[in-house]
Formats: C-alpha cells, sequence, structure tokens
C-alpha cells in the first residue's frame, strides 16, 4: 500500500507524524525518530520566552492510558530556532513546528519569529489554559477565542496554518469551523484530553505533580476517532492530523477512515518505544497488502456517511 | 528493553510502587545511603526514579541491589535531595524502574573501576556482580579529600579488588586526580610488569610483580573525568564503558528531555551506559548538556 501523503501542499513519505511534546525537544531527537520510521515531525511547544514547566512526576502510564503534566517547558524562542536549524541539516522529512503563547499578541509574534526559521508548517495549540481568562479556559474552548488566535496567526505568516484544537468542548465541529474561517489550512484533533487525575493509594497523593493532567494513549482513541469523524463529516475538504491513542497500524488505518490525512502518534512511544513509528508504518502497508488495497488515499473517511 | 515493557504493561509498568526505607546510613557529611525494601531485577549501571510527594522526582542510580532491597546513594544538593536527606527509616518513599541500560563484563576478566562522586555507589554494584563472575577488580576512587570517599570501607572489605584512592588534596592516596592512576594502570599493563608495595610491621618494600593486560574500563562520575577516561582508554586501545547523565524525567523515552547530539538517543533509554565508541560519537559529550527546558549550558 503506498502512504504517500500530501497534507496542505507538503509532501510526506508516509502520513505517521510526531506528536508535538513527545520526543521533539531536540532537532537530533526529531531527526532519530525520521530514522525510525516516522513520516514527519511536530517540534515540542514553542514559546517566546522560556518556560519553566512542571516538576516531575510529569507523567503516569499503565496499560490503559497516560496521563501527563509536563507543563509545556521551553528554552524561548532562540532555543526553538537552534533545534530547529539543527534539524533541517539534511532535513529528514517534513517539520511541523508547534507555537504556544497567553495572549493573541503573543501567538501572533510567535508565529512571526517562527516562520523566519522556514519550517514546512505551522501548528497553533490553543488548548493550553488562557491565563487572560480568570477561569483559566484554553482559547480552544470557545470558538470566538479560538478564530481571533487564528486571524492574528493567519496576519503573520504564509505557512500552511494548522489550529490544534481540545477535546474538552460540547461544539468542536463549530469551533472547528470558526477556526477554518478565520484561515487556517488545516485542523490537528485532538490535544490530551480532560484534565484527569491518578492517585496512588500506597502514598495517597495525586501522583502528577501538578495533581492533574492531560489524558492521552489508548484509553483516547475513540473519543479522537470520533471527533475526526464529526469534523471531516461537516468540513471534508479541510485536512486534518488525526491524534489519539494511535499504537498500531489498524489504529492508524481506523484514524484515516475516519478522515485524517496524518496521523499523529505520541505517548504510543510509551508502549512500544521509539520503534512504533516503523512498526506502525510496516503494519499499515501489510494490512493494504491482505486487504488488497493499494493506496492509503483511497480509505481517507471511506466510513464517513 | 521494548520486550521488557511489553512483559510488564499490565504489572503496573508505568506506575510507582512504594517502598519502605530500611536503613539509613550516613556515609560523609553530606551522603547518605538508603535501603529500600524494593523487590526488582536491577543491574549495575541502571537507575530508579524516587519521587517524594509534593517534592519531585529525581533519576538516581542502583548502589546495590539482591532482589530484595535497592540501595541509594544520594548527595545533599537542592530541594528534592535536601527533603530525601530528612527522610527516617520506615518512611515510605515512591519508586518506578529499574531504567536504563547496564554495564557488562565477561567472567574472568581484569577490569578497572574509575570512580569519582557518587559514581563510587553503582560502581560498587558493579564490582560485586563481576567477582561472583571471577572478575579482578581494580577500583580506582576518587575525591576532593579523605572526608568525602565513598564506599571506602565496602570496598576493602571485598575479596579480589585492588583499592586505589586518589585525593586532589592527597590527605590519602595519591595526591591528584583518579585519572593519574589510571595512567600507571595503563602503563603497567602495557609493560605487563608493575610494582607492588609490600608491608610486614613497620617495614615496607616494593616488588615487582607481573601485571595482566586491562579487558575493560568503567567510568562514573563527573563528566570531565569521563571525558578523560574515554580519551585515554581510546588512545590506549581498551575497551570502555561511561555513564551519560542528562536531565532525565519520564524515564519512558517519552518527554525528549534527555536526547543527545547528534543521535538523537534518549539517555533514559539508550543510556545512561554507554560504550566508548557510543560516547565518543556522541558530540556534547564532556561538552554541553541541556536543562529543565532544553536550554543548552557548557560543562
Ligand atoms: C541517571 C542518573 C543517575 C543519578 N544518580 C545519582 C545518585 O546515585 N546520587 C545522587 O546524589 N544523584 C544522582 N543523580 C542526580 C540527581 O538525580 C539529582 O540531580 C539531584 O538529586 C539534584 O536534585 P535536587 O532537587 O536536590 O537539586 P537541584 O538544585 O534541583 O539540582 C542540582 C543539579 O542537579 C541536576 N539535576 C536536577 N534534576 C535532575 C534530573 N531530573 N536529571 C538529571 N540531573 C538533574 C542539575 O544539573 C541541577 O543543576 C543522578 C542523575 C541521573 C540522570
Ligand atoms: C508527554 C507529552 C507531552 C505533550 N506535550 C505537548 C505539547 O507541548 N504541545 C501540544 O500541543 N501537545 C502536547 N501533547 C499532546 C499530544 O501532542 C497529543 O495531542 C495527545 O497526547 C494525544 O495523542 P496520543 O494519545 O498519541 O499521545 C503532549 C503529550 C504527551 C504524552
Amino acid at each position: 500500500m503506498n502512504l504517500e501523503t500530501d497534507f496542505c501542499g507538503v509532501k510526506f513519505s508516509n502520513p505517521l507524524v510526531v506528536a508535538s511534546g513527545v520526543i521533539g525537544v531536540t532537532g537530533a531527537s526529531m531527526k532519530y525518530a525520521v530514522e525510525k520510521g516516522a513520516g514527519g515531525v511536530t517540534t515540542k511547544s514553542i514559546w517566546m520566552k522560556e518556560h519553566k514547566g512542571h516538576p516531575c512526576p510529569i507523567i503516569v502510564a499503565n496499560e490503559h492510558y497516560m496521563v501527563n503534566a509536563v507543563g509545556l517547558p521551553h528554552g524561548g524562542i532562540e532555543s526553538g530556532k537552534h533545534e530547529i536549524e539543527e534539524y533541517q541539516k539534511n532535513q529528514p522529512a517534513p517539520l511541523i513546528a508547534n507555537i504556544v503563547a497567553t495572549t493573541g499578541e503573543e501567538f501572533a509574534l510567535t508565529a512571526e519569529a517562527v516562520s523566519e526559521m522556514n519550517p514546512d508548517i505551522i501548528e497553533v495549540n490553543i488548548s493550553c489554559p488562557n491565563v487572560e481568562d480568570e477561569f483559566g479556559r484554553p482559547f480552544a474552548c470557545s470558538k470566538d477565542d479560538a478564530a481571533d488566535v487564528t486571524a492574528k496567526v493567519r496576519a503573520k505568516t504564509k505557512l500552511p496554518l494548522v489550529v490544534k484544537l481540545s477535546p474538552n468542548v460540547s461544539n468542536i465541529v463549530e469551533i472547528a469551523k470558526a477556526c477554518v474561517d478565520a484561515g487556517a489550512d488545516g485542523l490537528t484533533l485532538i490535544n490530551s484530553l480532560g484534565p484527569g487525575m491518578v492517585i496512588d493509594i500506597d502514598m495517597r497523593e495525586p501522583v502528577l505533580a501538578n495533581k492533574v493532567g492531560g489524558m492521552c494513549g489508548p484509553a483516547i482513541k475513540p473519543i479522537a476517532i470520533k471527533i475526526v469523524y464529526e469534523v471531516h463529516k461537516a468540513l471534508p475538504n479541510v485536512p486534518i492530523i488525526g491524534t489519539g491513542g494511535v499504537t498500531n497500524g489498524e489504529d492508524a488505518i481506523e484514524m484515516t477512515m475516519a478522515g485524517a490525512t496524518l496521523v499523529g502518534i505520541g505517548a504510543g512511544v510509551f508502549y512500544r518505544d521509539i520503534d512504533i513509528y516503523g512498526l506502525v508504518r510496516d503494519e499499515m502497508i501489510k494490512w493494504g497488502q491482505d486487504k488488497g488495497v493499494n493506496s492509503l488515499n483511497k480509505l481517507r473517511g471511506t466510513a464517513v456517511k | 528493553m521494548t520486550n521488557f515493557r511489553r512483559e510488564n504493561l499490565g504489572k503496573g509498568y508505568g506506575m510507582h510502587k512504594s517502598a519502605k526505607i530500611k536503613e539509613i546510613v550516613q556515609e560523609t557529611e553530606n551522603v547518605k545511603t538508603f535501603i529500600l525494601d524494593f523487590e526488582s531485577d536491577s543491574k549495575p549501571g541502571q537507575f530508579v526514579e524516587l519521587w517524594i510527594p509534593r517534592v519531585d522526582e529525581k533519576p538516581m542510580s542502583i548502589a546495590y541491589s539482591d532482589g530484595k532491597e535497592l540501595w541509594v546513594t544520594v548527595f545533599k544538593k537542592g530541594p528534592f535531595s535536601s527533603a530525601l536527606h530528612e527522610k527516617k527509616v520506615g518512611d515510605l518513599l515512591g519508586v518506578r524502574g529499574p531504567f536504563g541500560t547496564h554495564y557488562t563484563w565477561e567472567p574472568g576478566q581484569r577490569l578497572v573501576m574509575m570512580a569519582g562522586g557518587y559514581g563510587a555507589a553503582p560502581l560498587y554494584f558493579l564490582t560485586q556482580m563481576a567477582l561472583n563472575d571471577g572478575c579482578k577488580v581494580d577500583f580506582v576512587l576518587g575525591a576532593r579529600d579523605k572526608e568525602n570517599l565513598l564506599y571506602v570501607e565496602r570496598l576493602k572489605a571485598l575479596d579480589g579488588v585492588e583499592l586505589n584512592i586518589a585525593t586532589d588534596d592527597g590527605s590519602e592516596g595519591h595526591k591528584g586526580y583518579n585519572t593519574e592512576v589510571l595512567e600507571k594502570l595503563i602503563g603497567e599493563a602495557r609493560e605487563g610488569k608493575g610494582f607492588k608495595v609490600i608491608c610486614e610491621g613497620n617495614t615496607c618494600r616494593r616488588e615487582e610483580v607481573t601485571v595482566d593486560p586491562i579487558d575493560k574500563v568503567y567510568s562514573c562520575g563527573p563528566e570531565m573525568m569521563m571525558k578523560k577516561v574515554s580519551d585515554m582508554c581510546f588512545e590506549a586501545g581498551i575497551t570502555a564503558e561511561v555513564s551519560v547523565e542528562r536531565y532525565m524525567k519520564c524515564g519512558h523515552g517519552v518527554c525528549g528531555q534527555c536526547s543527545v547530539d547528534e543521535s538523537g538517543h534518549r539517555m533514559c533509554v539508550e543510556g545512561p551506559v554507554v560504550d566508548n565508541e557510543t560516547a565518543r560519537k556522541i558530540k556534547e559529550f564532556g561538552s554541553y548538556h541541556r536543562d529543565s527546558m532544553g536550554k543548552i549550558h557548557n560543562f
């Protein structure tokens, strides 16, 4: 089965991309993921200024799920630039630069600075808590806020623009539409779910230093599939990076049938180590052979009625 | 390692196990060894993540394990290690692991341990395991001064270990770096002979002895010391393994924090123990490292 994929005019040798925040701290680590089979990579969320992140534990996981509260640590724009330049030396696969900020203006500034680094795509992480809002609600939880950030970033970049949305809303299609109307070329669905909490009953304490964290891994796959399905149904021409709970070839095929063009893998690295990208790619190829499907493009959105 | 994960998912892998502190040994003014009730199949060079709720979670080398108990030897530095030093016998810690790669050896080999700082602890574990396999060990222990030497009595109690001590101020053993002792050991091994000081009562004499070739050198301690050991072994054509420690968080190779240039290898999974050939390909080894935000700092 041919896995070559076109996403917003960018060519990927396979649709599997490293999700933001996993492995992508350094240029070298992103190259390593490509060596291991990833068709593309996403950087860790880039901040304009350095950002500390949470103390540890940042991750707790079992066979069903992972809960993470890394707290978006980042060395700031110069550090981000250095790692992107390192990746771009003999760049092995497309690069998606993920950005984060706490105000619309800061998103615009960051987008402008990051665009100068020439990534292939910009991904806007609006699913983190918005400190402007007294309730700490992410921009991605309101269609007006989401559209506002998207428009401000759109004004500052000519690169393909993808907005990453939160599943923690009741009206995801409305929010997706608002982002597309404001200039988004594509959507990443979904960021982590919840938040959730895990308590260690011996220590009688929440495990994560931040107490709560975003849920990811196998348990959230049905939610990711459902959201990709709904949004693809409503916006069939908007390409989607389907992310959430993918750990094997069948999951990736399922995500494609729900309407995803690219498939993000994050927590999967916990379950099958960094080899997961090559393993899932090979499992997709094998599935295609067994079922007599010669191109992934023929599967996209086929389950959506 | 991937298989280890697959086999242990569903058996608590990825979650903490609580471990009771069985015993605490004050090693020096700022160093304590904590003996934990913690069952594991740990190998020398691997580490555990220790969690103190509402403080932090940090990687610690395994200083010894017999399968039922596990030792860690900890320097009091900042918030986490200070909080750990406050703990009492009977207190609980959260533990994950063991994680990472381990040291390797063959039965009957002649091994040299190059230890600085808390590096003495994991190399003590390695020494015990290697002695069980009939190896001979030269243990070269370095510290600022006599008061800061770790594990001296435990090492002296082992049969089959030549203990060499080096202190910066000469308050015990060789005055200078422990790498100067390594230079001597490599020279003697090349010559096939060396001298041994033999004392009877108050009279000591030097006696010529035959010296076996060195099969492998292991290093754990300050990075500049390990870098020197790595260079010396490379030049002398001796196999070596070093422990490359980077800022670690998740221990699963997921968060990407401990990736090194330019391989991108994650030191919590493909390390911390790497062979010298690999270490020499790590561009940042002995040169720079990244902090908890991924920012680069020179050593
Ligand atoms: C594989 C590995 C094995 C280790 N084994 C031991 C050991 O056996 N005994 C021992 O005393 N210490 C060991 N350390 C270091 C230890 O994890 C901590 O660095 C130390 O306890 C500092 O924490 P703190 O809060 O007390 O001090 P802080 O003030 O927070 O840190 C002091 C310095 O320690 C380093 N550091 C802090 N956190 C980490 C981290 N998560 N990973 C790596 N470096 C960090 C930083 O360079 C920092 O500047 C090991 C580290 C690694 C990576
Ligand atoms: C350790 C970890 C760190 C993450 N950090 C980020 C981040 O910095 N920015 C972001 O947009 N998403 C981040 N995410 C969310 C993932 O990119 C992804 O959307 C989510 O985990 C669902 O996919 P998965 O089940 O494949 O992990 C992180 C996820 C994990 C597991």
